[in-house]
C-alpha cells in the first residue's frame, strides 16, 4: 500500500501544452505514472508524447475514467482549472501552480470539502509513491520504495531530506508536498491520518516551517491519535519577523509562528526534532 | 503589501466607513494651514507603515495652529523604528466616549475569513489575544456562501454594544468592512480603535489594510499605492528579477534553490556558529542570468565575507547548472571565497566542471556551511 496514489491512479494533466506541463507530463509518464490525458482548451485532438489532449476536463474524464488531476496552469487561470476539475468527477487534485489568491483558495477548499474531493497544494511539488506513481515535479531518482511516510511544506528541502532517507536504506512509502501557501488543501493532520492506517508506512517525517500554527496543532494530534513513530524538522529559526520567506505562508506575524514555538510543541508531544536535514534520516532509523 | 493609514482611510470612505475629517500634510507650514481650517483642537499623526508610532511620539494633540506647526516640525523627519516620517495626517479631534476593536483576516486553520471584535480597543490587539483572549469575539465566515449575512454583522455588533441605534451603525460598518476586504483581496483590514463619540456617532479613528500579494495582479489601483521602504529596495529589485531576497545582518551570503532549503541553509550556518547575511531563493531554473543577478545582489551587501551556494539539482541536470554557474561567475569580479554544494542528476560531471573553477567544492550542506564559516574567520 501507499497513500493517495498508486499504480491504479489515472492522471490528467491540466495545462499540458505549457512549458512545465509538457515537460512534467513526460517525466511522470517515464516514471510509470498512468498519465491518461492532458487538457488545453482549443488544442483538443492533439497528442503530447503520446498523451491525448482534450478541450475540457468533463470530456477527458468521460473518455478515460481518470480519478486524479495535476494543475500546471498559471496562477491567474488556476482557480478556474480547479473548479473545472472538481466538476468533472475527479477525486484528487494536485495543484503545482504558485500564486493563487488567498480568498480564491478559501472558497475553493470549502467547495471541494462539500464535494468530498481532496486537493493538495497549491504551491506544491506534488506527491510520489515510489515504484508506483508520481503526480508532481519531484525528482524521481532520489526516491526508493520503503517504509517512511513524509509530509512537507517545502520542495527542494524535501528532496534534500529524502536523499538522506533513501541513502540510509529506509526508502519511502509516499512523500507529499502539501504546499507553501497560507491556505492549502490537505494538511499535516489529513495526511497523518492516512499514514497511520497505511500498512506499508512504519514511521512518518514532518517537515514544517515558520508561519501559522499547523505544526502545533499537528503535535497535539500526534500525541492523541498517532501510534507510529513521528520525526520532525522545522526551518526558519533565523528568519526575521514580518518578512515573507519566499513561500507566501512562511512568515512570522504578530510574534507567532516562530520555529522555536513549533519545535517546543513537537517535542512536548514526544516527537523527536532534527537539528539539520541529514539528521531526519538518523532519527527515523533510531525509531525503527 | 502594506499601505499607510491615510490611504486605507481613502478606501474606507469609498465603502462608506465613517472616518474623521483629515488633511494629509508634508511640511510644518501645511500642518499649520490645515489646523486653521479646523478651527479647533487637532491630532497630528505620523504616517509610517509600522505599529507603535504613538509610543514613539508620532501622535500629538495640538490646541492651536502654532502648536500644530511646532509638532509638525517635531514629527516630520522623525525616525520611528528605522523609518523616516515624511507625511502627517492632521485630523479633527474627536470627543471619544469609548474605544473598540474590529478586524478581519484570513484564518489558516479553519480555511475561512475571521472577524474579531472587542471592547478592548485602542491598544495592542495581539497583546489582548495573548493575555485575555476571552475579550475577543470571533466569527468565521466563508465567502463561498455569499458573504456575511446582516444578522451575523448585527450579532457581532451586539457583542460590544447594547443600544440598537449604535448596533445598527456598527453592523453597517462591519458589512462595509467585509465588502472592502473581499473586493480588494485584503489579508488584513483593521479598525483600531473604532470609537463612539459623545454625540453617539461611531467612526474609524485609525485604519489598517494589508493586501494579498498573490491577488495584486487584479488590483492595479492598489499596486499603484505601493511605497517601497528603504530596507525593501533590494527585495523589490530581486523580485523584479524572479528572485526572492531578504537581507539580514550576518556575513555569509547564501544562494539556494527553493525557499525551504534556503531557510534550512541559513539555519545550518547559524547552527555551526556563523551568521547568515541573507535569504536568497533563486527558484527552480539554472538560467545563468539568474545566477549573475543573484550574485550581484549578494555582493551589494558589503558585510558579506563568503558565499555559500547550495543547489539541490532535482530534475535539472547538475552539469547544466555547473556550466551556468561558471559562466556567470566569469562575468563577475568576485574577490571573496565562494563555497558550492551541488547535488542531483549528473553530479560527477558537474564536479569535474567546477574543479576547473575558483569555486570551493563541498559534498554536503554541513561541509559547505562549515567551510564558509571558517573562511570568514581567516
Amino acid at each position: 500500500m501507499s497513500i493517495l496514489i498508486d499504480e491504479k491512479t489515472k492522471v490528467i494533466v491540466q495545462g499540458i501544452t505549457g512549458r512545465d506541463g509538457s515537460f512534467h507530463a513526460k517525466q511522470m509518464k517515464q516514471y510509470g505514472t498512468n498519465v491518461v490525458a492532458g487538457i488545453s482548451p482549443g488544442k483538443g485532438g492533439q497528442e503530447i508524447d503520446g498523451i491525448p489532449v482534450y478541450n475540457s476536463m468533463q470530456q477527458a474524464v468521460k473518455e478515460t475514467s481518470a480519478n486524479t488531476s495535476i494543475i500546471f496552469v498559471p496562477a491567474k487561470f488556476a482557480t478556474d482549472a480547479i473548479y473545472e476539475s472538481a466538476d468533472s468527477g475527479i477525486k484528487l487534485i494536485v495543484t503545482i501552480s504558485e500564486g493563487i489568491p488567498i480568498i480564491d483558495m478559501i472558497k475553493i477548499t470549502e467547495y471541494l470539502e462539500r464535494k468530498n474531493i481532496h486537493i493538495i497544494g497549491p504551491n506544491s511539488p506534488g506527491l510520489i509513491s515510489p515504484g508506483k506513481s508520481k503526480v508532481g515535479i519531484l525528482p524521481a531518482q532520489i526516491f526508493k520504495k520503503g517504509k517512511i511516510g513524509l509530509i512537507s511544506r517545502s520542495g527542494t528541502l524535501t528532496y534534500e531530506i529524502v536523499d538522506h532517507i533513501t541513502k540510509s536504506g529506509l526508502g519511502e512509502s509516499t512523500c507529499i508536498g502539501i504546499g507553501g501557501d497560507p491556505i492549502i488543501g490537505m494538511n499535516f493532520i489529513d495526511c497523518l491520518k492516512l499514514f497511520e492506517k497505511d500498512q506499508e508506512t512504519e514511521a512518518v517525517a514532518l517537515i514544517g516551517e515558520i508561519g501559522g500554527n499547523a505544526e502545533e496543532l499537528t503535535a497535539d494530534f500526534v500525541k492523541q491519535n498517532i501510534t507510529k513513530p513521528v520525526v520532525g524538522f522545522i526551518v526558519g529559526k533565523t528568519a526575521p519577523p514580518g518578512k515573507r520567506m519566499g513561500h507566501a505562508g512562511a512568515i512570522i506575524s504578530g510574534g507567532s509562528g516562530t520555529a522555536s514555538e513549533k519545535i517546543a510543541a513537537l517535542e512536548e508531544a514526544g516527537i523527536s526534532v532534527a537539528n539539520q536535514p541529514s539528521e531526519v534520516a538518523t532519527l527515523l532509523k533510531s525509531k525503527l | 503589501m502594506k499601505i499607510h493609514e491615510y490611504q486605507a482611510k481613502k478606501i474606507f470612505s469609498k465603502y462608506n466607513i465613517p472616518t474623521p475629517t483629515e488633511i494629509l500634510c508634508y511640511t510644518p507650514q501645511e500642518v499649520k494651514q490645515a489646523t486653521l481650517k479646523f478651527n479647533e483642537n487637532v491630532i497630528i499623526k505620523a504616517q509610517v507603515q509600522v505599529g507603535g508610532r504613538g509610543k514613539a511620539g508620532g501622535v500629538k494633540l495640538a490646541k492651536n495652529p502654532d502648536e500644530a506647526e511646532q509638532f509638525g516640525t517635531q514629527i516630520l523627519g522623525m525616525n520611528i523604528k528605522g523609518l523616516t516620517v515624511e507625511k502627517v495626517l492632521v485630523s479633527e479631534a474627536i470627543d471619544i466616549k469609548s474605544e473598540y476593536y474590529v478586524g478581519i483576516t484570513n484564518d489558516r486553520n479553519s480555511k475561512s475569513i475571521v472577524f474579531m471584535v472587542s471592547s478592548a480597543g485602542g491598544i495592542d490587539i495581539e497583546e489582548v489575544a495573548k493575555t485575555t483572549p476571552e475579550k475577543i469575539y470571533k466569527l468565521y465566515v466563508n465567502p463561498f456562501d455569499g458573504g456575511l449575512f446582516d444578522f451575523q454583522a448585527r450579532n457581532l455588533a451586539f457583542k460590544i454594544f447594547d443600544d440598537i441605534k449604535i448596533v445598527r451603525q456598527v453592523a453597517k460598518i462591519i458589512q462595509n468592512l467585509y465588502r472592502c476586504y473581499i473586493e480588494n483581496d485584503a489579508s488584513l483590514a483593521e479598525i483600531n480603535p473604532l470609537v463612539l463619540d459623545k454625540k453617539g456617532n461611531v467612526l474609524a479613528l485609525d485604519a489598517k489594510i494589508n493586501f494579498d500579494d498573490n491577488a495584486l495582479y487584479r488590483h492595479p489601483d492598489i499596486e499603484k499605492m505601493r511605497e517601497i521602504l528603504p530596507d525593501e529596495e533590494k527585495e523589490m529589485e530581486a523580485k523584479s528579477k524572479g528572485l526572492s531576497y531578504i537581507r539580514l545582518n550576518g556575513n555569509i551570503g547564501c544562494m539556494v534553490n527553493g525557499a525551504g532549503l534556503a531557510m534550512a541553509t541559513m539555519d545550518l550556518v547559524k547552527l555551526y556558529g556563523g551568521e547568515p547575511a541573507n535569504f536568497l531563493d533563486i527558484g527552480g531554473s539554472s538560467n545563468p542570468q539568474k545566477v549573475i543577478d543573484a550574485m550581484n545582489i549578494l555582493l551589494s551587501d558589503k558585510n558579506v565575507k563568503a558565499v555559500m551556494i547550495n543547489i539541490f539539482g532535482g530534475i535539472t541536470r547538475c552539469d547544466d547548472v555547473a556550466k551556468g554557474l561558471v559562466e556567470a561567475l566569469n562575468t563577475l569580479k568576485v574577490d571573496i571565497p565562494i563555497v558550492i554544494r551541488l547535488t542531483g542528476t549528473n553530479e560527477e560531471a558537474a564536479h569535474n566542471i567546477l574543479k576547473e573553477s575558483k569555486l570551493i567544492l563541498a559534498t554536503s550542506m554541513a561541509e559547505a556551511a562549515q567551510t564558509a564559516i571558517n573562511l570568514t574567520k581567516n
